[in-house]
């Protein structure tokens, strides 16, 4: 028997084989070697990076540096996405390692937020906590919390400690046994097919009849168009974390064990492949 | 809240709204309690109710000693983002463009500067309207 809590366990270690590329554009005193790195799935890039930024900074002259971001066939890659999502919806049909583009200069104002500090991005993990605990239990687990705890989650992610994490992460998991679940599921679902950001509404995890909620009611009711194509229509994929869950997984469930650290699911539809 | 005076917030200047010195982004036109749709943002079509509806009513309230708006609530367009929305306070405020300004919903977290405010209001507002706290500085963690 396997517990489901393994599961938390294979999320947080969930790996993806990258390989950084300079741009072709940027002035090099020397040849810059490709840098490889197993990035995790569940952090941010700009958090994991800074043996990349120093690997290629070393061939660079200082004038020719300003703020560090990164691209994949064309995309400016949002660091504020965690970086699973980002590839999930992105590159998940291409083949590994994952080829990102390293750029140092014509920083994509409109496309990426500016990421001065590391600070910049505890501020933005610490508020999409705090979103999904509005969510969940209308911010009293988060706000009951003590500050150290809320500095916990953080170092837990920053230092890829998943004890650390989950020792007060497990808290915002938490329910009144009589409610059967959150008040309301965090998720966000993205398409790369719309120019939307991506959709996120109030949805709970039982349905008026006391039944839970699955991952097929949940776009049946926000967005339909993923999983029920026209006749003809592409067929899409939705998937977290790499795979595609069954349609008929509790909604609840997932919210629980294919959360990000951040507690939403991150939910990506993305057109099927054609083999 | 038919006494609060209403504004049109545009989301994108119009000629028209362009020529207004300073503020070209505000159309200010002010109605009670439904505003009359702009013809730069929505030429010839009705506001459909409910849901749907193309704008949000947002209420901004300044935290500490960040200057008061005398105009606090504001019709939006759902698709404007928060950055938006800070660029706009900022104006009007005449904050000088290096000086910060926080969002924050519900008194407690700080939006991304790309979320759009009509999914905020989806999820967060109250009573027709979602209120949004601003500061010069972080006031919530």
């Amino acid at each position: 028997m396997t517990d489901d809590k393994d599961v938390l366990r294979d999320v947080w270690f969930g790996r993806i084989p990258t390989c950084f590329t300079l741009y072709q554009d940027e002035i090099t005193e020397r040849e810059a070697e490709p840098y490889y790195l197993l990035l995790p799935r569940v952090s941010y890039l700009t958090l994991v990076t800074d043996k990349v930024k120093k690997h290629f900074q070393k061939v660079m002259r200082q004038e020719d540096i300003s703020e560090i971001w990164f691209e994949y066939e064309g995309t400016p890659l949002k660091w504020h996405y965690p970086i699973g999502l980002l590839f999930d919806l992105l590159a998940s049909s291409s083949a590994l390692p994952w080829n990102i583009i390293v750029h140092f200069k014509s920083f994509p104002e409109k496309d990426l937020l500016h990421c001065p500090s590391k600070d910049a991005i505890e501020a933005h993990f610490m508020s999409c906590m705090k979103e999904a605990d509005a969510l969940k239990h209308k911010s009293q687990v988060i706000n009951e919390m003590q500050k150290k705890d809320h500095k916990q989650l953080w170092m837990g992610l920053q230092n890829d400690r998943f004890d650390q994490f989950w020792a007060i992460n497990r808290k915002l998991m938490e329910y009144p046994a009589e409610e059967n679940g959150f008040r309301y599921i965090p998720f966000r679902i993205y398409q790369t097919t719309t120019e939307r950001p991506f959709i996120q509404k109030l949805f709970r995890p039982v349905a008026a009849d006391g039944q839970l909620h699955t991952l097929g009611d949940l776009l049946r009711e926000v967005c339909p168009s993923a999983i029920a194509p026209e006749d003809g229509g592409k067929k899409n994929q939705v998937m977290i974390h790499g795979i595609e869950p069954m349609l008929e997984t509790p909604l609840q469930w997932l919210s629980e064990h294919l959360s990000y650290p951040d507690n939403f699911l991150h939910i990506s539809i993305i057109p099927q492949p054609i083999d | 809240m038919a006494e609060e005076p209403e504004t049109v917030l545009q989301l994108s200047p119009s000629p028209a709204a362009a020529a207004c010195e300073g503020l070209a982004e505000l159309s200010p036109e002010t109605a009670t309690p439904e505003p009359p749709s702009s013809g730069a943002v929505s030429p010839g079509t009705e506001e459909p109710a409910g849901d749907t509806k193309k704008k949000i009513d947002i209420l901004l309230k300044a935290v500490g000693d960040t200057p008061i708006m005398k105009t606090k609530k504001w019709a939006v367009e759902r698709t404007r983002t928060i950055q938006g929305l800070i660029d706009f306070i900022k104006k009007f405020l005449k904050l000088v463009a290096s000086e910060q300004l926080f969002i924050y919903v519900n008194q407690s977290f700080a939006p991304s500067p790309d979320q759009e405010v009509g999914m905020l209001y989806e999820c967060f507002g109250s009573d027709g309207k979602l209120v949004l706290h601003y500061c010069k500085s972080q006031a919530w963690g």
